[in-house]
């Protein structure tokens, strides 16, 4: 496998604006392997569309290159670039499909562009269209499909020139939770089955848990971290990753100061601690027991098993008794079961 | 007075009123088209930005949309001449027409491509579509509707210039409406072409919107 299909070397860009310059990018480093998945994820403003935007010189960076299968884009010229992009297919947040043609011809539409003769175009088009399931809307036109099939429109028109690299651009931040599960079940199969590295620009956390197999989190035009999603996600080592792996659980939870009835918290202001399950102990009643043997209870803020890139594995959030002594004694416990306990300092409230 | 000589001449007062018109705005599309084009591209939100073009043609096309359209006609006389050979007639008239036309022309297209939305654009370019492609396969297409309103809001325009050919000989039924309603002071006859021309402008207009209304794709 090759580790360094798409090199991004001291990528920096800055923007000039009316309040002077706004740095967008700065010195960002990153390899992504052919055949991999990799999530970009980071707070909006924290410059990940201006990353992948810069993926493929749509937008030029300010300082150092990218580097695609060997080919340094900065040192290409401008008919070479373009031709280069062909490689690089892109679906956006807002589809952005050609609202005057039906869906057959915005499938075309990037065949056409490159010469492709129309009847050719147009049986190659009808291939990806049964790929995407979308075989029996060819006639139709975008104003009358949903988000998700308009997003499949955009695969398929991604796909229609073989690309080896799909970039997403916060693909799924439009569509709802199920047909967000569908679209990227069809991203994974599309990886799978022809091999093309796919980058994925989200905010959504639960996005790169779903599909990715390598994350990278950008914050405030800096690459705070990146890794393999198990490795990010099991043991954040920095403020930025831990904050958005937080959010993410507080997001889902719904969790605040009081509950639903609007009674306050059991333990409110006490230690927290992050558990990470491995497959042996998730299903271990291990808190159950922890509980019951010290007779204090524990506030569980946020809980999750998942299935990240393959490996079965859940992680927890716990608010800790304020007592003297047990927030200490519970650790200890939970250690002693080979559990990875890690406290969080800085959780924001 | 309603003689069949009065009735020849408003059906042919009407026939050249209708072909100044539509072949004024077929010149001026010529003209303006491309113009439009241009400006659309070049603007600072366009795709190939460019101050310099941008400006000048700008500059240009403010200058001429500033000179009211009955001093621009005889202004343009000697070049009217020059171009067709004389100054006054129906052909005559469609040089200073479409010379009024094509600035206007260019603005409506200018301003019917930049509503194009940006994603596509975008979506084109991460394709590796250049200029050109774009203009051809992007603009003009997701633009088409506005780019029809345009063309009728024109036609009534340049049927409403028309008009005023009248003054120096240009036929049409505004040379009617002025020779017989301004200097004879026969107002039946000026009523009727002021009908024609209402009924002529309503025609135009109940076309283009028919036409806009049927291409465009974005409504369900």
């Amino acid at each position: 496998m090759d580790n360094n299909f798409i090199q991004i070397k001291n990528l920096g860009k800055t923007f000039a604006s009316k309040d002077g310059k706004l740095e967008a990018l700065r010195d960002i480093n990153l390899n992504i392997g052919k055949g991999t998945i990799y999530g970009i994820i980071g707070m909006s403003g924290a410059g990940k569309s201006t990353l992948v935007r810069c993926l493929n010189f749509l937008e030029k960076p300010t300082r150092g290159t990218v580097i695609i299968d060997g080919d340094d884009l900065s040192g290409l010229k401008d008919f070479q670039l373009r031709e280069k992009r062909r490689d690089c297919a892109m679906i956006f947040q807002h589809f952005n499909l050609l609202m005057q043609k039906n869906v057959l011809d915005n499938v075309c539409f990037p065949l056409t562009i490159w010469g492709m003769k129309k009847k050719e175009a147009r049986a190659r088009a009808r291939e990806i269209l049964s790929i995407v399931g979308l075989t029996d809307k060819e006639k139709a036109f975008p104003a009358q499909l949903s988000g998700g099939q308009k997003q499949r429109v955009a695969i398929a028109r991604a796909l229609a020139g073989k690309p080896k690299i799909l970039l997403c651009d916060e693909a799924t931040s439009a569509l709802d939770p199920q047909t967000t599960k569908s679209i990227l079940k069809l991203i994974k199969e599309i990886n799978e089955e022809f091999g093309i590295t796919v980058v994925i620009i989200t905010h959504e956390m639960a996005v790169v848990r779903e599909i990715c197999t390598d994350v990278a989190i950008i914050d405030d035009g800096n690459l705070s971290e990146y890794g393999k999603v198990i490795d990010v996600f099991s043991h954040p080592k920095t403020k930025e990753a831990k904050k958005l792996i937080m959010d993410e659980g507080r997001e889902k939870t719904g969790w605040s100061d009081s509950d639903s009835a609007g009674n306050p918290r059991l333990i409110k202001g006490g230690r927290v601690i992050r558990i990470v399950f491995t497959e042996h102990s998730s299903f271990e009643p291990v808190i159950g027991n922890m509980v019951l043997d010290s007779g204090y209870p524990v506030n569980i803020l946020y809980a999750n098993t998942k299935n990240v890139g393959g490996i079965a594995r859940g992680e927890m959030l716990l608010g800790l008794p304020k007592e003297e002594g047990q927030a200490d004694k519970m650790i200890t416990y939970l250690k002693r079961r080979g559990l990875a306990v890690e406290e969080v300092t800085d959780y924001v409230e | 007075m309603w003689n069949e000589n009065i009735i020849r001449m408003l059906f042919e007062g009407t026939y050249t009123t209708v072909y100044m018109t539509l072949t004024s705005s077929l010149g001026g599309y010529l003209l303006g088209l491309p113009l439009g084009i241009v400006l659309a591209v070049t603007s600072n939100k366009g795709i190939a930005p460019n101050k310099i073009i941008y400006k000048i043609l700008d500059f240009i096309i403010n200058i001429t949309r500033s000179i009211p359209f009955l001093i621009l006609l005889i202004l343009l006389i000697p070049f009217t001449r020059f171009v067709v050979g004389k100054s006054f007639g129906p052909t005559a008239t469609i040089v200073p027409l479409i010379i009024a036309a094509a600035p206007f022309i260019a603005r409506l297209v200018e301003s019917a491509l930049l509503q194009v939305e940006k994603g596509v654009i975008e979506a084109a370019q991460s394709m590796g579509a250049g200029v050109f492609a774009i203009i051809r396969k992007v603009l003009l297409i997701e633009a088409r509707v506005p780019l029809i309103d345009g063309a009728t809001i024109t036609v009534g325009t340049i049927l409403g210039y028309s008009a005023m050919a009248g003054v120096v000989g240009g036929g049409g039924l505004g040379d009617i409406a002025i020779r017989y309603g301004y200097h004879r002071y026969q107002m039946d006859i000026m009523l009727v072409t002021v009908i024609l021309l209402i009924v002529l402008v309503q025609i135009f207009q109940n076309i283009g919107f028919l036409i806009s209304r049927k291409i465009d794709r974005k409504k369900v």
